[in-house]
């Protein structure tokens, strides 16, 4: 059929970035590429800034295993928060939650003497009913997450000062801590760690080979628009970063166990929200409400199971601060919320939902969380970091919003 | 509430001496002279000429699509002058309008479908709105409301003026619009299918208003399909079709009938648009019986009402009905409860009552509803086409609650090709494609549900001819395939063109079942145009 289309606005231009084989358009197809990009260039700045200014004390070994350790419970968080920001809304109690969770981990586990591996448990079961909670009231009730939220962010806050009578616990058994500060176990005494380059190297091939297979398969459909030596660049890159953290872990203490958990949320719900029939739905609801719906999509069933997963995400975080520290108190995880919002916004996701990405959203929160450490190294007081993360944080957004309407105008 | 519009012989009215049969040097209030107003493409208006007369009715006329509401927005200003061609001569004075404001300074007010009431200020405010009574910067509201009281008082209302918009009904609001348009000293009041949304208690008093106003001099232009109130308040109506003038008639002459103004509206050729078919309709697939909807809001107001119908296996079905009439309610309403409350009556699929009352039980019944609004209801325009086309069946693509990439690119590129879509490819994003695609891929999506029921809402809407042909096609090859289409549309050409028998619906009723030998655009606009009586 070769009807005239004359009168319809003309068609989809192929994206810029699909043609860019002439020489001269290396330049224009990174410039295509800038927001995904950009991303990892003001994380390189960011690093680099720091490195300089503390002397090179923030690549070295003990701070890369402490910025990890440091800052997981921000980058678990942000992996929940991602999904429900994509989802449309907004969760406000995550970090009463954290010093909820906390609270009734010290209470199960040193007040009722139950054995750490039950409470970590009951806990995450603890933290499935908070999101239900919460979940039900915007699911099924329709009321704004961002208000049910509200409530819960004052409501658990309350709940963990009850719990605690106010009071700190400490200290907590051993097996427990290492959730938060432990390592895996090492093997040699001197040098690079075996078994931590081992992983490393693992994960790098991991990486490598699942980004050839995908890309072996949108070449088999015709639609791979990426350049190879883009391609290759990228790969490289990713090997790079992950062999340096690698080398700089194993010439420390091993591989930190919260990284461990973090991995495995990371490519786990990477794959539910980019392969999954849910992760789909997620998207789709948030992209465009009433057309998920009309597609047969179950808007109010898949919200509240994201709020029941951020629940117990939530709890997550919670178990592996308070194991950090050692400590559960009334006042942990003040202000966790906004950091795990900064983090997914500068990475890239949409206030209006339907956008965003949980490897984005990690490099949100990496960025966040070298901010948090160089500033502290440098001994930046908190007032002057508090200013420089909320500026950090309309930058990004300011850079996404620039990016997308000079492309638009284009 | 009013005393109803006496219907029965307006062309006896009083008020007949002050018009002569011809226009020739009438003291006209407006004189719109050869308008043509281009969109990329299309010519929506053609070399139009209007003139109204002070202190009358002046009725237009037209299918949607006509250009009735393209002509009074360059009316209004909303098409600034120099975005289109001709002139306009308004109380004698040439006129340019550079904005709405301009018009409303001039003595211009546009009333439409939708109000523009702000819910929850008071009726006083949104009189005021804008043109706010101050001194100083500061509101003074004694006088806001004193001022409002008689506006609302012109118009009939006796509500107080600090009640909140929201709390009043749509017909009362439709009355505060008025004195919001009175409170700028209208002189010209453009109302578009001002009844529309309302009751025929509203109705009737609204008309009544109307002819009020024109004795207190105010000249209206009326846009409305009812016909009959068309009959019942104007002094002349004026015919729109495809953008062109087609005739002004007097309406005082007595001569002219509903059935002289349909003619107007629909005489056009039917060319060749449609591709040849030859329907082979089977044995019954869905029967919707006694189907009752109320207005989500207006809950005693029955939009769709015990409508019932039937649609065979390879059958096309046709939905006629004018804006308002409650096409896409019945529909949506049928498709998963998506509109409306209160909702009544039964859906049998092969002769077997189902449920229908959610979407995926819908789907599961194999209904499927493509919507008319595509952009506000079928696509996730920041998605890409095969994540659209993939969504109303994921399970279908895949395994342990994963879904196969391979698979699903597999099938996005089948559609991509049978479909015809223009795109660079299945991961272009739906909101860069032109409605004809986008049309496309909505229609692909609910191909790949493989219902045996297709409901398709305004398939055609906003899209060149070309695109249409193809769809035509398509929908053909559905039918061929034993699948019962649905098809609602406003453009009664394109039903007659296509569908194998057309219900008629007006005023959330069916008010016929026309197989196709025996439609015509006259019968059916009969049929759609058939209202209760304006007289309670």
């Amino acid at each position: 059929m070769s009807a005239p289309t004359g009168l319809e606005t003309p068609p989809a231009e192929a994206p810029s970035t699909a043609s860019p084989k002439r020489s001269g358009g290396v330049l224009s197809y990174l410039t295509g590429q800038l927001s995904q990009v950009g991303l990892f260039i003001a994380l390189i700045v960011i690093v680099v800034f720091f490195q300089i200014t503390t002397d090179g004390i923030t690549l070295k070994p003990i701070n890369v295993s402490n910025l990890i350790i440091q800052n997981s419970y921000i980058l678990i968080l942000a992996v929940g928060m991602v999904m429900v920001i994509i989802a449309g809304h907004i969760d406000l109690s995550v970090g009463s939650v954290v010093a909820f969770i906390g609270a009734v981990a010290g209470v199960m586990i040193t007040k009722w003497d139950l054995p750490w591996p039950v409470a970590v448990v009951l806990c995450l079961l603890v933290g499935a009913l908070v999101g239900a909670w919460q979940g039900y009231w915007i699911a099924y009730f329709g009321i704004p997450a961002f208000i049910v939220t509200l409530g819960g962010m004052l409501a658990f806050r309350g709940a963990a000062q009850i719990v605690l009578d106010n009071k700190q616990i400490a200290p907590f058994p051993d097996g427990f801590r290492d959730l938060g500060s432990g390592f895996l176990p090492t093997f040699g005494s001197t040098g690079y760690e075996p078994l931590t380059m081992v992983l490393g190297a693992l994960a790098a091939i991991a990486l490598v080979v699942s980004a050839f297979r995908q890309r072996l398969e949108r070449r088999k459909y015709d639609l791979e628009d990426e350049p190879i030596w883009w391609f290759v660049a990228k790969q490289a890159f990713a090997v790079a970063l992950i062999l340096l953290v690698t080398v700089q872990l194993a010439s420390y203490d091993g591989t930190p166990i919260v990284l461990v958990i973090l991995g495995v949320l990371v490519v786990g719900y990477t794959a539910v929200m980019s392969r999954s029939v849910f992760g789909r739905h997620v998207y789709a609801i948030g992209g465009n409400l009433a057309a998920a719906q009309l597609s047969g999509v179950k808007a109010k069933s898949v919200t509240f199971w994201l709020f029941v997963n951020m629940g117990v995400i939530s709890a997550l975080a919670g178990l592996v601060y308070t194991a950090g520290l050692n400590l559960a108190n009334p006042s942990a995880g003040n202000g966790f919320e906004l950091d795990a919002i900064s983090a997914v916004f500068i990475g890239g996701a949409a206030v209006t939902g339907g956008i965003g990405t949980i490897p984005g959203a990690i490099i949100g929160g990496l960025i966040i969380g070298i901010l948090n450490n160089g500033m502290s190294i440098l001994g930046i007081g908190t007032e002057w970091q508090q200013l420089i993360k909320g500026l950090v944080l309309l930058a990004a957004v300011a850079f996404d919003f620039y990016n997308k309407r000079r492309r638009a105008g284009v | 509430m009013q005393d109803p519009v006496d219907s029965s012989q307006p062309q006896e009215s009083p008020q007949a001496h002050r018009r002569p049969q011809t226009s020739v040097e009438t003291d006209s209030i407006l004189v719109m002279r050869g308008i043509t107003k281009t969109f990329p493409g299309v010519k929506a208006l053609e070399n139009v000429s209007i003139e109204v007369e002070r202190g009358t009715v002046h009725a237009i006329c037209g299918e949607n699509g006509a250009g009735k509401s393209t002509l009074m927005k360059v009316l209004s200003g909303v098409y600034p002058h120099g975005t289109f061609d001709g002139e306009i001569e308004f109380d004698g004075k040439p006129l340019q309008f550079g904005s709405i404001n301009d018009s409303e300074a001039a003595g211009i007010v546009i009333i439409h479908q939708e109000l523009a009431l702000s819910p929850y200020l008071s009726i006083a405010e949104n009189i005021y709105l804008g043109n706010e009574q101050a001194k100083r910067g500061w509101i003074d509201w004694n006088k806001t409301n004193l001022e409002a009281g008689k506006l609302l008082k012109r118009v009939g209302l006796r509500d107080n003026p600090i009640t909140k918009v929201t709390d009043i009904g749509v017909g009362k609001q439709q009355l505060v619009e008025i004195a919001k348009a009175l409170s700028k000293e209208v002189k010209l009041l453009i109302l578009d299918e001002p009844t529309a949304a309302l009751n025929d208690d509203d109705s009737a008093h609204l008309l009544d208003l109307i002819k009020q106003l024109r004795d207190q001099g105010i000249t209206s232009i009326i846009i409305s399909h009812k016909l009959n109130e068309i009959e019942a308040i104007a002094d002349r109506v004026t015919i729109i079709r495809d953008g062109k003038m087609i005739e002004t008639l007097e309406m005082q002459s007595g001569e002219v009938t509903e059935e002289r103004i349909i003619r107007g509206m629909v005489g056009r050729d039917l060319e060749s648009r449609y591709p040849e078919h030859e329907s082979n309709p089977g044995e019954e697939l869905l029967r919707i019986e006694n189907w009752t909807v109320h207005h989500p809001v207006d809950r005693q107001r029955k939009v769709v009402d015990s409508a019932s119908l039937m649609v065979r296996a390879g059958e096309i079905v046709g939905i006629a009905g004018l804006m308002g009439a409650g096409r896409t309610e019945l529909a949506m309403s049928v498709f998963g409860h998506s509109y409306g409350t209160n909702i009544s009556g039964s859906v049998y699929k092969r002769g077997v009552e189902v449920k229908t009352n959610t979407v995926p039980r819908a789907i599961a019944a194999g209904i499927a509803y493509a919507t008319e609004d595509r952009k506000r209801y079928g696509l996730n325009l920041i998605d890409d086409i095969k994540r659209n086309i993939s969504g109303s069946a994921l399970g279908k693509l895949s395994h342990f609650g994963f879904v196969s990439d391979p698979e699903e690119t597999t099938v996005a590129n089948r559609f991509l090709k049978s479909m015809n879509i223009k795109a660079p490819n299945v991961t272009a994003k739906t909101g860069k494609l032109s409605g004809g695609n986008q049309q496309k891929v909505v229609l692909s999506k609910w191909m790949f549900a493989d219902p045996d029921v297709l409901i398709l809402d305004e398939p055609t809407r906003g899209i060149d001819v070309g695109a249409k042909y193809e769809i035509y096609t398509v929908i053909n090859r559905l039918a061929d395939e034993g699948k019962g289409i649905i098809v609602i549309s406003s453009e009664l050409p394109e039903l007659l063109g296509i569908c194998d028998r057309i219900y008629t619906l007006s005023e959330g009723r069916i008010t016929a079942d026309v197989p196709r030998s025996e439609a015509t655009a006259e019968y059916l606009m009969q049929y759609m145009t058939k209202y209760r009586e304006v007289d309670a």
